[in-house]
């Protein structure tokens, strides 16, 4: 049955969309979207890559409820971040999730199906449907903008990135 | 920015996030069984629907007189009326629009006496403008309001069922130019109307059957 050989990705689908959307519950939901959907589209699916097909599922799940908050993806969120980090001391997970949220979405995607799905540029560019060359632009770019973020308060143990 | 940044960035971010794969799935993405369960369970609910109606007569004692049977509207006809009259509404279209949607669910699962859940459409295109209560045959009836981007309009009509009406699997009716997608059980009817082609009525009811039937 289609949906068992979904289900051992869920973890990694959460685990993506936690740190994609900032909350648990809008997380879920978004992975409860994308299940739906791929349910429903599964006869689509040829089989090859499983993981990047529904990260696809993901990614256009996500674009679509982008859309419908209306919250333009393609623009880039200022430089000046409002919330300044909370605690002293070593990064905590709102103090990433906020630095995560100042990245234009599309960057964010990039960057966390690198380093949390270990996925590389052709796997990327297959789940988000984007050239090579952008998955590069857009990490780099989001790498960087992220390090510049969590470098903005000046040295913390367990933030500073070494250069 | 150096390969050993990257690696550190790597790092932090599987360190935060990580926990989150380990974490206990939610029951609610356990649920998704394929729709044809569903169709099966509704199935054998209309077989002994109509078994039990055909049996009636024998059961009926012989002399008394039978009410005259009047034309009821049905529960999709009920659900297309609905529609017609509020979906060309631009400017009340609902009663509680969807910035209050706590409050509206609340307040319409009070007056039903059942509780509610107002399915999420947006993966579907569709975002809730709100909800309005109506009067039903046999007491108030449930109406969300769905609207896409292009303006096209859904409603879910829901009630709890007349005696009148049979359970009905997830069914297909057409009342004049607004199509119906229904499907009645025990103790709530659920129906969603628009004027939309059939496929993407289909599509839309879909998600909302398998949002709604666990």
């Amino acid at each position: 049955m289609d949906y068992d050989l979904i289900v051992p990705y869920i973890p990694n689908l959460r685990r993506y969309a936690r740190a994609l959307v900032g909350d648990r519950d809008g997380a879920d939901d978004l992975v409860q979207d994308t299940l739906e959907r791929a349910v429903r589209k599964f006869h689509l699916w040829r089989p090859g890559d499983l993981r990047a097909w529904l990260f696809s599922i993901m990614h256009n799940v996500f674009v679509n409820q982008l859309k419908a908050r209306r919250i333009p993806s393609d623009v880039e969120v200022d430089e000046t971040f409002a919330a300044p980090m909370s605690s002293v001391g070593p990064l905590d997970l709102q103090d990433l999730q906020r630095a995560l949220s100042t990245l234009a979405p599309e960057q964010r995607e990039v960057v966390l199906l690198v380093a949390l799905e270990d996925m590389s540029y052709a796997d990327v560019s297959r789940a988000l449907g984007i050239p090579m060359g952008t998955v590069m632009s857009r990490l780099s770019r989001g790498r960087e903008r992220l390090r510049k973020v969590m470098n903005a308060e000046g040295p913390r143990a367990g933030l500073k990135v070494v250069t | 920015m150096s390969e050993q940044d990257d690696a550190q960035l790597k790092a932090l971010l599987k360190k935060h996030f990580d926990p989150v794969a380990t974490e206990p799935i939610p029951a609610r993405m356990y649920l998704r069984r394929p729709p044809w369960i569903g169709y099966a369970k509704a199935a054998m609910l209309v077989a002994v629907g109509i078994a039990i109606g055909l049996a009636i007569p024998y059961f009926r004692p012989a002399g008394v007189p039978v009410a005259a049977a009047q034309p009821a509207a049905t529960f999709p006809m009920r659900a297309a009326r609905a529609h017609l009259v509020y979906a060309p509404e631009v400017r009340h279209p609902v009663e509680v629009d969807a910035t209050q949607q706590e409050h509206l669910v609340k307040w319409l699962s009070k007056r039903l006496a059942l509780e509610l859940k107002v399915p999420l459409l947006t993966g579907e295109g569709f975002e809730l403008l709100g909800g309005r209560l109506l009067p039903g045959p046999e007491g108030p009836v449930a109406q969300f309001m769905y609207q896409d981007s292009a303006g096209k309009r859904l409603t879910l009509y829901v009630s709890k069922p007349n005696r009148a009406d049979q359970p009905a699997a997830f069914r297909y009716a057409q009342e004049g130019p607004v199509s119906v997608f229904y499907w009645i059980d025990r103790d709530c009817g659920y129906a969603l109307s628009g004027e939309l082609d059939r496929p993407t009525l289909t599509r839309v009811a879909t998600a909302v059957y398998r949002q709604l039937e666990p």
